[in-house]
């Protein structure tokens, strides 16, 4: 049963091969067996989830089941649930249910999607290992000594152990596309503005995009289709039309043009990873397509950039969390500031006061137009790259991240090359453009991740392009021994 | 030393919009702690901010108002600080470019001139809630209602010299304001506060250092705290002391200023553009459709009351205060046909017993028409000015129109010629002595003497005499 596609549960759940209840009790196993070993979830779901089946159960016998009725999936912990705690993988939160569902979360549940839980996550998203989380680490099915990547590790572990059909993630800067790579499955970050970031705890603001965590292409078409849409409680959210992204799944790929930019492929990068990405760009010119080697002249800039315009970001929204409504409150305050600095101090972890300092400094009072403004001007820069390479290419492809998982406790006591396996995604997000991470073959027994880029609101190609190559290859079936 | 005052002012309206800034919770003043607070305005993680159109109308409609120039792209900003009562640990205001820029506003001095005000900017920003420090036993007790309604800022330049410059300044603004229906203007429910900036200094010198006035919500106390505040800064400044840059608590029971913070413990507010907000940008059809009902301002009107009723400038100011009170003055007016006597009556009888009553004139129980037809009668000659102070308490006291008042107390002005002469006669008859002094007395006397059988006259009538007739035929007789 799981290791269907999502297209194929839809189709066994159509034609009564087995319920959506039969189908959940199988997850729920999973996760109960498998899970100890891994840490993905933060909050298993169980009734729920059975409630929610059997109604989907009901939908199916009545034959008026959604695109996604019955099927079994897992949200990031950073999402808002009603009834299910929302604990964004920090202690602050470890108390928190929200009275009200995020909008990804009520689209997914039109859809007809089962909620099996919430998989754990970089505290507040920042990081790229899961190693932050107040719930401790995550560990990769492909090697459980080592990270799943982040901040949506629980995310990509649970769908790459298969203890869920697919899940949802949310990338400020690569948090989706990264921890794809280093599991060995698919996952999309789509244009800024695609999916509503309603009930989205935000980290960064103007980069955060919640996206599909899958095990290909088609099933990453199927959740974003129902994630997608204008959202009148989001500002920011994009009033563009919606396309059928299964419908375009199998063109032609004869003609595209791929844009290699020289600098995704510069000494950083792990020789073994950069070979696996060199083969799948060759199946693609196999298939017809055009490699045009192209510049993003600005990528070096956009690591420091990123570390600017995301922490100055994150240091206002999570002022928010002073334990004056919800979340974790000290024991015992003496007084007000009492209250905030000690609920503050015990309720965040060490990387996210990092961040809260590092960008409360960049906006003070002296210190803003020299940080802050100058990381704007370079965010202009670096959306200026990526708009003059799309005028001589269709796609942009390169490794999505350097290395494979590295160990567990490897870099968390070094957050710049921390800060540094992130070096191929966050420009994506700083312009706000859309990129998918497919697997690619294994290298040295551990998955690695293609990243593919594409124009706004290009999402339909990206998938297209990405199915394409997974309709030749066999890399993104591949799975975790022992699970 | 002569010392020049010189005051800014910070006036926070709030915007009368059915819904919050930037949620659909209710705005409406009043309701029980924490029931009018929706997720977005408690701060919950994951919620995010909508704009309310219907602010960014009414704060183009003020701009139109003040002759400003509008902000065509106006960008919301985070002003961070912590504050129990401020949910997100952040206020979404507008710092560099607001939506309302340099306009200016026009008030009348003491000695009638008119002084220009300039108005640096105006910006919209949301409410923060309520803090409540008694009846929790040492705790601090937090109602979010108010929290995300909208505000207008509205920014002067220091441009008055005066704490009566200020208040006309505030009052001016209340009033246009008001008048475009953007703002309730009350005080006491905090719709409308006020901030002033002082400072003083040698004359024509360089600014000195100001202090910030805070907690004046009224024009009285306004006017207070910045006379105690110039003084005090005065005595500093001749006593060799420093004025420290600060903000002021002002204690109305005290009439004094206190230091609230200094601003060495001063926040950095930290602000930059707000990430969840598209900057907002008004075009022209926008800016057109805002302004399509705008009403007669206060200025305008003003003038034409002038001109076109022939008011002084003085009673013409008193009646445009409020578009309420011109519409009763207009519309009184041209019920009696003479537009200076419901001038005078508005501004005088009306506003005396709205005062005591401490009513507002909407909700006078003598209406526009009904003191329009009680005016009509004096102009008639029904009754006379002296007797439509009784008709008028009448009115006021419920007891109906001015005809039934008339009627019922017997008031018609006796213009019989037959009947004064009764009564001229009968006093002339009982006064012998006064009669005998008024004749031996000089022409210019006479005049001065004829008060007193005037005055018996209208005595005998109850009032009712014609004071026209009574003098003619009191002088003709006498002389008889």
């Amino acid at each position: 049963m799981h290791n269907k596609s999502i297209a194929q549960l839809s189709a066994s759940l159509r034609g009564g091969e087995f319920s959506s209840t039969e189908l959940v009790r199988h997850y729920l196993e999973r996760i109960k067996n498998l899970d100890e070993r891994l840490n993905c979830f933060v909050t298993v779901a169980g009734d729920q989830a059975l409630q929610a089946a059997e109604m989907a159960d009901q939908r199916l016998r009545e034959g008026n089941a959604g695109p996604l009725t019955g099927i079994p999936i897992a949200h990031k912990d950073i999402f808002c649930t009603s009834g299910v705690k929302t604990s964004c993988g920090s202690r602050m939160l470890d108390n928190f249910v929200s009275p009200y569902d995020a909008t990804v979360v009520e689209r997914l549940q039109n859809a007809g999607a089962v909620m099996l839980g919430k998989t754990n996550m970089d505290e507040f998203a920042m990081g790229s290992s899961n190693e932050t989380s107040y719930y401790g680490p995550v560990h990769n099915p492909w090697d459980t000594d080592r990270v799943p990547g982040g901040s949506s590790g629980g995310s990509a572990a649970a769908v790459a152990s298969r203890l869920c059909s697919g899940a949802t993630g949310t990338d400020t800067g690569g948090s989706i596309r990264q921890p794809a790579a280093l599991c060995g499955i698919t996952g999309m970050k789509p244009t800024y503005g695609r999916v509503s970031r309603y009930g989205m705890i935000a980290f960064a603001s103007s980069l955060d995009q919640g996206g599909p965590l899958t095990r290909s292409a088609e099933d990453a078409a199927h959740l974003l289709q129902a994630m997608v849409g204008f959202d009148h409680r989001d500002s920011t959210s994009a009033d563009e039309p919606v396309p059928d992204y299964s419908a375009t799944l199998d063109e032609d790929l004869r003609g595209l043009r791929i844009g290699l930019p020289k600098e995704y492929f510069d000494e950083g990068l792990d020789s073994g990873v950069g070979d696996a990405v060199m083969a799948a760009v060759d199946e693609y010119r196999k298939m017809g397509a055009e490699v045009v080697d192209t510049t993003l002249p600005n990528t070096g800039l956009a690591v420091p950039t990123y570390y600017v315009v995301a922490p100055a970001e994150c240091s206002s929204n999570l002022s928010r969390f002073d334990g004056a409504r919800f979340g974790y409150r000290c024991d015992d305050p003496d007084s007000l500031e009492d209250m905030y600095v000690r609920s503050r101090g015990e309720g965040f972890g060490p990387e996210v006061k990092r961040r809260i300092l590092i960008g409360t400094y960049a906006l003070s009072a002296g210190y803003y137009d020299a940080y802050y403004l100058k990381a704007q001007q370079t965010r202009h820069l670096i959306s200026d790259d990526f708009k003059q390479a799309f005028d001589k290419v269709d796609v942009i492809m390169g490794p999505t991240s350097p290395t494979t998982a590295f160990a567990i406790g490897e870099r968390s006591n070094d957050p710049v090359t921390m800060y540094l396996s992130d070096i191929y995604t966050i420009a994506v997000n700083l312009a706000g453009l859309p990129g998918i991470s497919v697997p690619t073959d294994l290298v040295g027994g551990k998955p690695a991740g293609l990243q593919i880029i594409g124009n706004y609101f290009q999402e339909a190609k990206l998938l297209n392009v990405a199915h394409r190559l997974q309709q030749v290859t066999d890399w993104h079936l591949a799975v975790p021994e022992g699970f | 030393m002569q010392w020049e005052t010189v005051i800014g002012l910070e006036i926070h309206a709030q915007l009368a919009t059915r819904s919050k800034i930037f949620s659909g919770a209710s705005t409406a003043f009043g309701a029980e702690p924490n029931t009018q607070a929706c997720n977005v305005d408690l701060g919950l993680p994951g919620v995010l901010p909508v704009l309310n159109r219907e602010a960014v109308r009414m704060a183009v409609r003020f701009g139109v108002a003040i002759e400003a120039e509008l902000g065509r792209r106006s960008v919301f900003a985070r002003k961070n600080y912590f504050y129990p009562d401020l949910p997100k640990g952040y206020q979404i205001s507008q710092f560099e470019l607001p939506v309302v820029g340099r306009g200016q506003v026009e008030i009348l001095q003491d000695d009638g001139t008119a002084k220009t005000i300039g108005v640096t900017r105006a910006h919209l920003e949301e409410d923060a809630g309520k803090s409540l420090h008694e009846d929790f036993h040492g705790l601090t007790g937090i109602d979010l209602n108010r929290a995300g309604t909208p505000l207008l800022e509205i920014v002067s330049e220091p441009d008055m010299r005066s704490a009566r410059e200020a208040v006309a300044y505030a009052r001016k603004i209340h009033q246009v304001v008001r008048y475009l229906g953007i703002c309730d203007g009350n005080m006491q429910e905090g719709s409308f506060r006020m901030d002033a900036n002082v400072s003083v200094r040698p004359y024509g010198d360089e600014l000195g250092t100001r202090a910030e006035l805070k907690n004046l919500n009224s024009f009285r106390f306004l006017e207070k705290a910045i006379n105690f505040e110039v003084e005090r800064q005065i005595d500093r400044l001749e006593s060799g002391a420093e004025v420290v840059q600060e903000t002021r608590l002002y204690d109305a029971d005290k009439d004094e200023t206190r230091s609230m913070r200094s601003k060495e413990e001063a926040n950095d507010y930290r602000y930059f553009p707000d990430p969840d907000l598209l900057p907002v940008e008004l075009d022209d059809s926008f800016i057109a459709s805002a302004v399509k009902d705008m009403p007669e301002l206060p200025d305008a009107k003003r003038q034409r009351f002038g001109q076109e009723y022939g008011l002084t400038a003085y009673d013409a100011q008193l009646l445009t205060g409020s578009e309420a009170l011109a519409d009763y003055f207009e519309s009184a007016a041209r019920e009696a046909g003479d537009p200076k006597l419901a001038a005078n009556w508005t501004n005088g009888a009306v506003s005396a017993a709205l005062n005591k009553g401490g009513l507002d004139i909407t909700s006078s129980p003598v209406t526009a028409s009904m003191l329009g037809v009680m005016l009509k009668r004096i102009v008639d000659g029904t009754i006379s000015g002296k007797i439509a102070k009784q008709v008028f308490e009448g009115m006021w006291s419920g007891d109906g129109t001015a005809d039934e008042v008339i009627e019922a107390k017997g008031l018609k002005q006796i213009t019989d010629g037959g009947a004064i002469e009764k009564i001229v006669a009968d006093v002339i008859a009982a006064n012998p002595r006064q009669v005998e002094n008024y004749l031996a007395a000089e022409a210019a006397k006479q005049q001065k003497m004829l008060g007193f059988f005037v005055g018996q006259v209208m005595k005998q009538s109850r009032g009712k005499a014609n004071p026209r007739q009574v003098n003619e035929l009191l002088t003709k007789k006498l002389r008889g």
